[in-house]
């Protein structure tokens, strides 16, 4: 028997130490490379994994796992190698898929008792956790029903069960949100807040959705086409290096993006007609004020400025830099 | 306060080591199995021909004159197992089909390998549940009927003058429950639909031992069957038995065909349970 060594009592584990190092890996799928040296530090907390789809996220949860073995590069989780110690790191790591995973024939409290016994808790320790990460992740009212006649978004919760029961020090949550409805993602967005930050364990968030990622996670890696584009807390990626506008205007569009470029400045679109328009200090001119150098821009260029409203940077504004959307 | 803060909270108590998680999956698979009516129907069926054999055990010990046509030797043994054989048959289908392949439909095996266990302690898991399951109606009752020759008899002459029947019984029984757990395994691997692999499963055996059938008829000659998955079990387990081999093929040729379709299983599995499944 060995006992269990929470995170935060750890010894010899300095709070500053990443959770998660990976050196110059590698991973292909035959012709296809899905991560591209990737380098990376996960820092203690919340943090959250960020790219479009197929960006290699999931790729690198899967190669963490010991699922998929890295062409070349190394890395470590918890301070254990992952090519060395895959069991004493899954040991002590908890894996929410992306995809509906269960196992079959079995109640909710059943399979959770059982995936705690398969971590290595006694049968009757991994019932009691059952019956209380059940009711943690609020299926406790279900945990009798067989876990194939779940809703989607139960389902997520089930998987979110699982992966607490032995009560790992690092949880990787690979797209926990996904099919919910608004209510339950809400609800599983603060169960994981609340996991991050009230109940000391470390987590790995990879989603698409940034509100998701800003809303539970202090820090951030953004991937792109296998490829780490940043990195670092959220607040400094924001960074006060700059201010962000909306605007709107009418006239050529692409030749006003064009220009402001050129002053130093970035653009990139939204899902309406509005553009974010990020001012970097310095650029709005020697007395600072952006709105005017936007404001003059436009007037020199004959171009109507329609909307024109100060923002702050949002975390859509980081990954948007980083993965070079226009 | 929301309801969940009140709940949650880290374990401190002990962890075991790492390497006994297929007992956990093995347990389990049992428990599911003997918790089905249907199962233990089958079960019950399959010990049917213990009883008759056991019955005459009986008589032929207590009533001499029935003693030339009732008396048991290393032939009834011999033919007890291969009677069995039709149980092991039905529950390997009945058990093994969905062992895997249920799981990679609920996309069970990222699960189980997140948690602290190697791939071959998933497949020693699963393999114990069907293996277990087989032994109890083959080597179960066969040795058990060894013992009421024994108690019926009230003497160890039959069992001083037929000693090889103990391993007999026993490598016998290992040799066709591991066959049948581990290509079973691999078909169940294979797919996401048991009931795809239970035909996959009767079509094996029952395509190989048409061939040999078919080769049987043209050139008259056994020497063949070693083309059929049963007939070479049989030709070994006969030999086990010191019986007269029934095919002309030598039984060693027997021996590399069924560790070879055993070690073919074993690769299929490795390649195919894994956290994740890529296609290229």
């Amino acid at each position: 028997m060995q006992s269990s060594a929470p995170a935060d009592s750890r010894p010899g584990a300095p709070a500053t130490d990443p959770v998660v190092l990976l050196d110059g890996v590698t991973v292909e799928y035959g012709a296809n490379r899905a991560l591209q040296e990737v380098s990376a530090k996960f820092s203690r907390g919340a943090v959250g994994l960020l790219g479009p789809n197929g960006a290699g996220k999931s790729t690198m949860l899967k190669a963490l796992l010991g699922f998929i073995k890295p062409r070349v590069g190394r890395m470590s989780v918890l301070g254990l190698d992952v090519a060395r110690e895959p069991l004493a790191i899954r040991a002590r790591l908890g894996y929410m898929p992306e995809s509906d995973a269960h196992i079959p024939g079995m109640n909710a409290v059943t399979f959770v008792a059982y995936c705690g016994q398969l971590a290595g808790l006694p049968a009757v320790d991994a019932m009691q956790r059952a019956h209380e990460v059940l009711y943690y992740v609020g299926l406790d009212e279900a945990r009798y029903r067989n876990v194939e006649t779940y809703s989607t978004g139960m389902k997520q919760r089930i998987k979110l069960a699982q992966a607490l029961v032995h009560d790992p020090d690092l949880l990787f949550l690979d797209e926990p949100t996904n099919g919910m409805d608004p209510k339950g993602r809400d609800e599983m967005l603060e169960l994981i807040h609340d996991l991050g930050h009230n109940k000391n364990v470390n987590l790995i968030l990879s989603s698409h959705l940034l509100p998701d990622v800003e809303f539970t996670c202090d820090s951030v890696v953004v991937m792109d086409k296998g490829k780490v584009v940043a990195q670092g807390p959220i607040d400094e990626l924001k960074g006060p290096g700059g201010r962000v506008f909306e605007l709107r205007i009418k006239g050529s569009l692409p030749a006003f993006v064009e220009l402001l470029n050129q002053a130093g400045m970035e653009c990139h679109g939204t899902d309406e007609d509005v553009m974010r328009v990020f001012v970097p200090t310095g650029a709005g001119g020697p007395d600072g004020n952006d709105q005017r150098a936007i404001f003059a821009l436009a007037a020199r260029h004959g171009v109507q400025v329609r909307h024109l409203r100060p923002s702050v940077p949002t975390l859509e504004d980081v990954f948007a830099k980083a993965v070079g959307e226009e | 306060m929301p309801i969940h803060d009140q709940s949650y909270r880290r374990y401190g108590g002990l962890k075991t080591s790492p390497g006994r998680a297929w007992s956990v999956i093995a347990r389990a698979g049992i428990m599911t199995m003997i918790r089905k009516r249907a199962f233990m129907g089958l079960m019950l069926f399959a010990w049917l021909p213990f009883v008759v054999r056991a019955v005459q055990i009986y008589v032929a010990a207590n009533y001499p004159q029935t003693e030339t046509l009732l008396a048991p030797d290393a032939k009834m043994f011999r033919d007890f197992l291969e009677q069995q054989d039709f149980f092991v048959f039905v529950m390997t289908i009945y058990v093994g089909a969905g062992l895997i392949a249920q799981d990679r439909r609920a996309n069970a095996l990222q699960i189980y390998l997140s948690k602290p266990l190697m791939r071959a302690e998933y497949i020693a898991g699963k393999a114990a549940v069907l293996f277990t399951f087989l032994m109890l109606v083959t080597w179960v009752p066969g040795i058990l009927l060894l013992f009421l020759q024994v108690m019926f008899k009230g003497s160890f002459e039959f069992l001083k003058a037929n000693l090889f029947l103990f391993p007999a019984i026993t490598v016998g029984a290992l040799l066709e429950a591991l066959l049948a757990t581990f290509t079973m395994l691999a078909l169940s691997s294979l797919s996401k639909s048991s009931r795809y692999v239970g035909i996959l499963y009767s079509g094996i055996l029952f395509f190989t031992a048409a061939i040999y059938g078919a080769m049987l008829a043209i050139t008259g000659d056994t020497s063949l069957s070693w083309l059929s998955v049963s007939s070479n079990l049989h030709q070994i387990v006969d030999l086990i038995f010191r019986q007269t081999p029934r095919y002309a093929t030598p039984w060693q040729v027997s021996l590399i065909v069924v560790l070879g379709l055993i070690a073919l299983s074993i690769s299929v599995l490795e390649r195919r349970v894994r956290g994740v499944e890529i296609v290229t």
